[in-house]
């Protein structure tokens, strides 16, 4: 059996799912049941400074969109950081952490972009015997109008002078969680590696408006009669996420710095995607949201069974595996060549493919009178919309052509690779040494 | 109660009320909102649907369906009336097991269809519930057409032609409009007043009027109607029935089954009706199977259908013939009857057994005996009451693709006419695309 324990810039825990910073983690009584479901860590949902505690809104704080039979397939939210007095949070994380020493518990930070308030609140959880901290700077509502959250984490400046502060003021392990909500996600990252942050953690919410009521022609979830932008989350946020994680696992600068993957894990395969492309673990929110705790059970045997599957014994075996693989368009194989090809067994003649090849694509799939749909090889480009309309998974998959082999369309016989950067049609073509 | 099941001979009220009442509900409840969009998010979307092809109406299915999974019942439910008017009917009593849903691809390939038919009745149900009627009529074009039945080919027929802006008068024997979908229905798939709902849904398109307790030879002939009006539509239906041919057969409760369904349909308090203890229906079709559920569901004790063919060869769905047998009706295959014993009334009915060869059906010397105080014949019905002078082709008024007779000015359509088969959305098919013919045919002569 794979052991799934994975110890995270010294932080160790039974298993790589954490639960995200947000309101599964609001509060004694749902972190413990959390632990008790069996999650490896929790990180507390976000502190502020002492003082009166933030105010949320009072009508509904969530949105979604729903694919078949109403799978929640995106989750949107207007929720603040957590509405409870400091000293109530710093109380019960000390209580479950004492109660549950093996699992990581760590805590959310979001206060204003002052030394002092930093130092402040890294004192007053010195005492909780927390493993480690989370800057929040990712945060794209409410909190960002006022200079935090996203405000904090759009400006790269700014991200490593808080870090600094933090690691200057604290000896816990620091993660920095950064928003999406920017052009280049490598610049925030490499700004909390500068101010000496020990992990990032990726990505809070995208800037967001699920749908808008289209009788009172507002934006939803409405509070009466107005929407703001909320936090977009989900299954649905999965590929962004994935994307922006193997941008910092690949980038120059940040190559190697530790990763806590988050953006729509629902299953043990999203979370085994993320360590992949350089997670060292993940973070879950919505799928806890929308189907409870106990979702951790399926991500546990599924990673495990997978990992025995594979003959892995270790998780830090899947983390970065995948990272090699990512590179730049112009460093793909043009002379790569497949055509779509159907299971005639396994179709089932509702004439998708043909339907989206005939009317939006290369016009490469025939039609008999029977229904019988095959590809004319001398116009597929393997472009894939066939497979990914198709209702029947493995029904269409791709040949690819071997060395040697002629492609009907072009003519050309398969050749060695070789990418856009040597290719005639390329004016920047340099020759191959 | 003051019967069972048990009582010997014909009793009303074996049953109690409440277990009446629930074998009369409806059959296939309407679906709820939620499991519309259920239902609805399982089709495919196919291109160049098959089950669109499978249905005589030629609804645009898939299109209503994604209708209905976008939120707009009501777009969905004019997607299928324009080009099914009686889509609502259609929705309860189509054999979708035997058309659309046979064909849906996902049918074929799990085994399990998408509901089209349920689609369908929550599509039509919805707009119709509103009360209002989705179509509005041409400019009017001075014609009149006299349409000769108020079933599902005339009804069909009418709108249209009143659609276009033709004035049509319906005529009907009977007392109500509706004909098969008013007296031919089993009562559970159709409860409450909804044949007559549809009608009065229907008419609101205007220019039709209904006249009750006419009908060709009672009131009307040919060629009053043809001098009359512009064009004429027959859609007079099957109204004989077959005999058995077997002796005995005027046997006190030897008794028609469509008669049987007629009544069953027009009777509120089905606690009023009469049923055997022993009844046995002969035939193999959807009426016969229609009066042996609805016999057992009224309280008989036993209820036995008796089909000369093999199984394969009953016209009822195996859909239908499942029903029957999982409310209790046994089904006897390859007998046919040879005699109906009894002494006033029918006690018994002797069958032979069959056997097909190369010449036909032939019966075997070897006969049983099924006890019986009712029986029922559902061996098929027949054109009667036909004006001279018409084509008949097969037992059936001739008519070409566009449903023209072979007398200039008459269409036919509907079970009456040759072509197609027995089922109500064929007969809708065929009284709309006679509709359109006449049309163009009126306003070919106008030009």
């Amino acid at each position: 059996m794979a052991n799934l324990t994975t110890n995270f810039i010294g932080i160790k825990s039974p298993n790589p799912f954490w639960l995200a910073s947000a309101p599964p983690t609001d509060k004694e009584y749902n972190v413990r049941r959390a632990y008790e479901a069996g999650w490896g860590g929790v990180v507390w949902k976000t502190l502020g400074s002492e003082g009166p505690p933030v105010v949320n809104v009072n009508g509904p704080r969530y949105g979604a969109i729903w694919g078949a039979d109403r799978r929640l397939l995106g989750l949107n939210n207007i929720e603040l950081i957590t509405d409870r007095p400091l000293e109530v949070n710093l109380r019960e994380i000390k209580s479950v952490k004492r109660d549950y020493k093996d699992r990581a518990l760590i805590i959310s930070l979001m206060v204003p972009c002052d030394e002092e308030s930093w130092k402040a609140i890294l004192k007053a959880i010195e005492d909780t015997e927390a493993d480690g901290v989370e800057l929040n700077f990712g945060c794209p509502h409410g909190m960002s109008e006022r200079g935090m959250g996203s405000a904090v984490g759009q400006v790269p400046e700014y991200i490593e002078m808080v870090t600094r502060w933090v690691k200057q003021h604290s000896r816990m392990p620091c993660i920095v969680k950064l928003t999406p909500n920017i052009t280049d996600v490598r610049k925030p990252a490499e700004a909390a590696k500068r101010g000496g942050a020990d992990a990032v953690s990726l990505i809070n919410t995208i800037n967001s408006i699920t749908s808008v009521n289209l009788d009172d022609f507002a934006p939803e979830p409405t509070i009466d009669g107005k929407g703001a932008h909320g936090g977009y989350c989900g299954p649905a946020v999965k590929p962004i996420a994935l994307s922006m994680v193997s941008e910092i696992a690949r980038g120059a600068a940040t190559r190697g710095m530790p990763i806590s993957g988050i953006g729509g894990v629902t299953t043990w395969r999203d979370a085994a995607e993320f360590m992949a492309l350089g997670c060292g673990n993940v973070q879950v929110c919505t799928a806890a949201m929308t189907y409870g705790f106990k979702v951790v059970q399926e991500m546990i045997s599924g990673l495990s069974e997978y990992m025995d599957q594979k003959g892995f014994t270790d998780t830090s075996e899947i983390v970065g595996r995948a990272v090699p693989n990512v590179t730049d368009w112009n460093q793909l194989n043009l002379n790569y060549v497949t055509k779509a090809q159907i299971d005639q067994d396994l179709c089932i003649k509702c004439g998708r493919c043909y339907a989206a090849c005939e009317d939006t694509s290369h016009q490469a799939i025939a039609m008999s009178a029977n229904r019988t749909f095959t590809v004319k090889d001398d116009e597929c480009v393997a472009c894939n919309l066939c497979i990914d309309v198709c209702p029947v998974e493995s029904c269409i998959t791709m040949r690819p052509l071997a060395k040697g082999e002629v492609d009907p369309r072009t003519g050309k016989t398969v050749g060695d690779y070789a990418n856009w950067t040597t290719h005639p049609n390329n004016p920047m073509a340099q020759a191959a040494e | 109660m003051t019967h069972s099941p048990l009582t010997p001979g014909i009793a009303a009220g074996r049953l109690a009320a409440e277990v009446l009442a629930e074998n009369f509900s409806d059959i296939a409840p309407r679906l709820e909102p939620h499991e519309a969009r259920v239902a609805s998010d399982r089709c495919y979307f196919c291109h160049d649907a098959p089950c669109m092809t499978a249905c005589p109406t030629s609804i645009d299915i898939p299109l209503f369906i994604r209708q209905i999974s976008t939120g707009t019942p009501e777009a969905a439910a004019k997607t299928i009336f324009s080009q099914n008017i009686l889509g609502g009917m259609c929705a309860r009593v189509c054999p979708t097991e035997q058309l659309c849903e046979e064909v849906c691809v996902r049918e074929v390939a799990e085994g399990k269809p998408v509901e089209i038919g349920r689609l369908q009745r929550f599509a039509t149900d919805t707009l119709m519930a509103k009360g209002v009627h989705p179509f509005v009529r041409a400019k009017a074009t001075g014609k009149t057409v006299a349409v000769v039945g108020a079933g599902p080919a005339g009804l069909a027929a009418a709108h249209r032609l009143a659609m276009k802006g033709n004035d049509v008068v319906v005529y009907d024997a009977r007392k109500k409009a509706g004909g098969l979908n008013e007296y031919g229905i089993a009562s559970y798939k159709a409860p409450g007043d909804f044949a007559a709902e549809e009608v009065a849904w229907l008419l609101k398109i205007g220019g039709i009027r209904v006249e009750t307790g006419k009908a060709i030879g009672k009131g009307l002939t040919l060629d009053g109607l043809r001098k009359d009006h512009d064009a004429v539509v027959l859609a007079i239906g099957l109204a004989g029935v077959n005999a058995l041919r077997a002796e005995g057969e005027a046997l006190d409760n030897v008794l028609n089954a469509v008669d049987f369904i007629a009544d069953l349909r027009q009777e509120g308090d089905k606690a009023r009706l009469n049923v055997g203890r022993d009844v046995v229906v002969i035939g193999g079709g959807m009426t016969a199977v229609d009066a042996a559920v609805q016999s057992k569901l009224l309280g008989a004790e036993n209820v036995t259908i008796v089909y000369r063919r093999d199984q394969a060869q009953m016209s009822a769905s195996d859909y239908e013939q499942e029903h029957a047998s999982s409310v209790g009706v046994r089904i006897i295959h390859n007998a046919a009857p040879v005699k109906v014993h009894g002494n006033g009334g029918v006690a018994e009915v002797e069958f032979a057994y069959t056997e097909s060869g190369p010449d036909g059906l032939k019966l075997k010397d070897e006969t049983f005996r099924v006890r019986a105080d009712q029986v029922m014949k559902a061996i098929g019905q027949t054109l009667t009451g036909t004006p001279e002078g018409l084509k008949i082709e097969g037992g059936k008024i001739a008519v070409d693709g566009a449903g023209r007779t072979s007398i200039k000015g008459v269409w036919a359509a509907g079970d009456c006419a040759s072509g197609g088969e027995d089922l109500t959305v064929t007969a809708v098919a065929e009284g709309r695309d006679a509709a359109e013919d006449i049309h163009a045919s009126l306003m070919g002569a106008a030009g």
